[in-house]
């Protein structure tokens, strides 16, 4: 699975990319827009949510927002 | 709730097993529907709380039918509608497990709107989960009875019409006008604000099953993006635009505070003390009551006691058939029966026989009691030759025309009148009929009365009833 | 033990608190409501639930709850609630639920009346519900019976994981009789596949639901072998003087009874009548049916009803001249006048052949 896990800067988000269904409910929640729609396909073919790499705040409204149980984890601190 | 994490919760399977996709790691949920944040935030009040290894949740008919596919807790798949009755079985069977019923719009508001209404009325302590979407989304987007006035779905093609479809049903307000229910809340799955009020209704409603307060139930407005053919961003706004215009959000009731917690568990009741418990009489008292009569003669006694409602017939039938068992017999008490037979004709049959008695009915009689003229009149042709017909002489204007039967007038009415209550007649006729055939004994009478007689203080009355009718065919031999 | 004088309606009741029933959920229907109203007095007494349901749905459904919850649960009704139960039944049966349901039939189609008959043979016998299942249905004939299959339904309900009836008519339930309690104490079992509000729930799974064809299918073949299981294990009936009967009477409930009288009568004067009363409904009888029939002898099926146990018994005796004498309505058919049937059917005056 294309997750990655190495944490290089917290607070952070991890979209598990492959449970993502592009519903776009996160991007457009997220209070500091750190979340885009990635131009790429995952294997579902839909365009996953995909983190900038940076300016999470770890508020958690795109986890509370995304209807996947396992799509989106945030790391607070 | 301080958490470093926001991830998973554990009260979701790790793998979804049960779902048949070869993906087994989502839900089967379309893109931006809202089912999976309802279940998100079940699942993380089931493990807050502490409680997801003693929940049991019901999953309804509609999208969410593999709800068990997700939650790691006991799970139960329900008939259309039917989850808050089940809900009521299980819960009731196990107070301690925390029981969810989980419903969309056509389950819990169409199809099960009774269950759902009764199962509040009731107070049943679960939670109730009403996920709202204003339309039916398994099974391809036809109306749901909270289809909003002017929605096009695939049966109402040119929109809702007031005129042919009503307006679109409020749950929320309906449950919440209803005494018995702790917690009523309409959310909506919308802007983040809201999405985040939802997540605290969610659990408040739980919490309040925890602390067993009784009947909680939230109602979700949930996109359905698919149903509304609208992308998953725009059905949210559409949430907020058009379902909440008419869908008002708020709490419509909390009393959690006021309300006590409820007495879970009852005491268990051994075993060996059930049988006294429902009055199955244990054998030492057997050697007491029971008075047996060795004959070795057949003996068949089949007996027809007609008359009108309020006469007592039926306890003259069960104080006889009674009386035959205590003296060893074999019985049967056929009534004419039921509520609708109140105030009109009463009758029953009787049957006591030291043989196996095949047939309760008494077709032809051996004894006729009749205690008014129609009685007579009905049953006098169906008398055995050669049997016995006891009649109210106050009453019944006519003596029996047979002349191949024994034909026996007993002022039953009037002889009860003179102990002092005309109820009794019943039992002047019982004497009478034991003192003329010798079939019982008077001791045994009086033994099965203590019996069958509910109202105590007639007993005394009941029995001066049953010597006046024993006298009174004494007399008649005496003359 | 001692014996009591009970109406059928109460000796069920009693019989299965005896099995270790301790749920009842009812709806109040004449001429079944003694049975609801007994379970009302007694089951709370003994540390049980009693629930008057909002419906015969909602009681079904709330069966199916606590039977999801490995405890012993029961429902009675009448006919018109029965039908409302159907939904219900399937869905026990799909999910392989234990419980038992007692039906005191009324007269019907309809609202009808509410004196005895017979007319929900083939709404319980054949399944009155959807789908391929079956229920397992004893028929009892007397208050003592009534209180002995309460208890002998729970056992077979968890035997088979299967819905077992409890099929009378009126007077069966409302008529009066001594009764001799079994000394039974029933500690009910965990069941390894019921729910407890407890951790390992999560490995199980109380659901009828099988999207894919082939699962569906194994599932249905599966419990159609229990069905067979109780066709080869639970096959009970009552027959006397059956080995030089010319003709063979058929009955069940209140109807069996009088059959009974009228059969000796039939043999004190002569005639060579048997008597057969099928206890179980389901599984029917068919093997001794079938011998008496290639023995050449003839069968009446006397029911109140239109005549619908009578195609069982002519689907087991083609061989055999099958008569149905039936009333409706609430009538029920005198000594006499089955007497006369019967003469009439052996001298060759008259046939009471159903068709259809």
């Amino acid at each position: 699975m294309d997750v990655v896990e190495t944490i290089v800067d917290i607070p952070t988000v991890i979209i598990r990319v492959d449970e993502c269904k592009g519903c776009g409910y996160c991007v457009e929640a997220c209070p500091v827009k750190v979340l885009v729609q990635s131009k790429k396909l995952n294997i579902k073919g839909y365009h996953p949510a995909e983190y900038k790499g940076s300016g999470c705040t770890g508020c958690g409204v795109c986890f509370y927002t995304c209807p996947e149980p396992g799509a989106i984890t945030v790391i607070k601190k | 709730m301080a958490k470093n994490r926001l991830g998973k919760s554990s009260a979701f399977y790790d793998i979804y097993e049960r779902n048949p996709s070869s993906d087994k790691t989502v839900t089967h949920y379309c893109p931006g529907c809202g089912h999976g944040i309802l279940h998100k935030f079940i699942a993380e009040a089931l493990e807050d709380y502490g409680v997801w290894n003693r929940t049991i949740l019901l999953s309804p008919v509609g999208c969410s039918v593999f709800a068990y596919y997700y939650f790691k807790v006991g799970n139960i798949q329900c008939a259309h509608g039917r989850a808050p009755a089940v809900a009521t079985g299980i819960k009731r069977a196990h107070p301690d497990s925390i029981v969810i019923s989980y419903q969309g719009d056509g389950d819990l508001a169409g199809i099960g709107g009774n269950e759902i209404i009764q199962a509040a009325n009731r107070g049943e302590n679960i939670t109730v989960f009403f996920i709202n979407n204003a339309i039916y989304g398994m099974t391809g987007g036809q109306m749901a009875p909270t289809t909003l006035v002017g929605q096009s779905t695939t049966t109402t093609p040119r929109g809702r019409d007031i005129y042919n479809e009503g307006y679109p049903i409020k749950i929320a307000e309906i449950i919440s006008i209803l005494e018995s229910p702790v917690y009523v809340e309409r959310v909506a799955l919308a802007d983040t604000k809201n999405i985040m009020k939802a997540r605290s209704a969610v659990r408040k409603a739980i919490n309040y099953q925890v602390e067993n307060k009784g009947f909680s139930l939230v109602e979700v407005l949930s996109p359905c993006p698919t149903g509304w053919k609208m992308n998953p961003v725009d059905a949210k706004k559409w949430v907020t635009n058009e379902m909440q215009k008419y869908f008002k959000l708020g709490v419509f009731k909390d009393v959690g505070k006021e309300r006590k917690s409820r007495k879970v568990n009852g005491e268990k009741v051994p075993l060996n003390k059930v049988p006294d418990i429902i009055d199955i009489p244990s054998d030492e008292k057997k050697e007491i009551s029971r008075i047996e009569k060795k004959s070795e003669e057949k003996f068949l006694k089949r007996i027809k006691i007609a008359g009108f409602g309020g006469q007592g017939i039926l306890l003259l039938g069960v104080t006889l058939a009674e009386s035959g068992m205590m003296e060893g017999k074999n019985v049967t008490w056929l009534p004419s029966y039921g509520p609708e037979m109140r105030g009109g004709t009463a009758n029953c049959h009787v049957i006591v026989s030291n043989q196996r008695i095949g047939s309760p009915l008494v077709d032809w009689s051996d004894i006729l009691i009749a205690m008014n003229r129609p009685s007579l009149d009905k049953f006098e042709p169906k008398a055995v030759p050669g049997s016995l017909i006891f009649y109210d002489s106050t009453i019944v204007n006519r003596k029996p025309e047979r002349n191949d039967v024994k034909a026996i007038g007993v002022p039953f009415t009037e002889i009860a009148d003179g102990i002092g209550s005309t109820k009794v007649l019943n039992m002047v006729a019982l004497g009478s009929l034991i003192r003329f055939t010798g079939m019982l004994s008077p001791e045994t009478l009086f033994e099965a009365q203590t019996r069958v007689v509910k109202r105590k203080e007639f007993l005394e009355l009941n029995k001066r009833a049953i010597k006046a009718g024993m006298e009174f065919i004494d007399s008649l031999k005496e003359s | 033990m001692a014996k009591v004088l009970l109406k059928g309606n109460e000796a069920v009741v009693k019989g299965a608190i005896l099995a270790g029933c301790r749920f009842f959920f009812g709806y109040p229907i004449t001429p079944a409501s003694e049975i609801a109203e007994t379970a009302a007095y007694y089951i709370p007494l003994v540390g049980g639930t009693f629930i008057q349901a909002e419906s015969e749905i909602g009681a079904i459904n709330m069966v199916y709850g606590a039977s999801s919850g490995g405890v012993r649960a029961m429902t009675a009704s009448s006919g018109p609630g029965l039908s409302l139960k159907q939904e219900g039944i399937s869905y026990l049966c799909g999910a392989e639920l234990p419980c038992v349901i007692v039906d005191i039939m009324r007269g019907g189609p309809g609202l009808g009346n509410i004196a005895p008959d017979q007319g929900d043979y083939n709404q319980m016998v054949k399944g009155g519900g959807h789908g391929s299942y079956k229920v397992l249905v004893l028929a009892p004939n007397s208050v003592q019976e009534m209180c002995n299959f309460a208890i002998l339904a729970f056992e077979l309900a968890d035997k088979y994981r299967n819905p077992v009836i409890v099929l009378t008519d009126g007077f069966i339930g409302q008529m009066m009789e001594p009764v001799e309690f079994p000394e039974v104490q029933v500690e009910v079992p965990k069941k390894d596949w019921a729910l407890y509000g407890e951790e390992d729930d999560n490995k199980k799974l109380i659901s009828s639901i099988y999207l894919d064809p082939d699962e569906l299918e194994e599932i249905v073949i599966k419990i159609n072998k229990k069905y067979k299981r109780m066709e080869e294990e639970e096959v009970r009936y009552e027959a006397s003087y059956l080995e030089d009967a010319e003709l063979v009477t058929v009955s069940f409930g209140v109807v069996s009874r009088i059959l009974s009288s009228v059969v000796e009568r039939c043999r004190k004067e002569g005639y060579k009548v048997g008597y057969l009363r099928p206890i179980t409904l389901f599984p029917f009888p068919k093997k001794i049916i079938n011998k008496l029939s290639e023995e050449g002898k003839a069968f009446l099926s006397v029911e109140l009803s239109n005549g619908q146990m009578v195609d069982d018994v002519r689907l087991n005796a083609r061989q055999s001249d099958v008569h149905f004498y039936g009333r409706m309505g609430g009538n029920v058919p005198s000594e006499d006048e089955l007497y006369e049937v019967i003469v009439k059917i052996l001298k060759g005056e008259r046939k009471w052949l159903k068709t259809g």
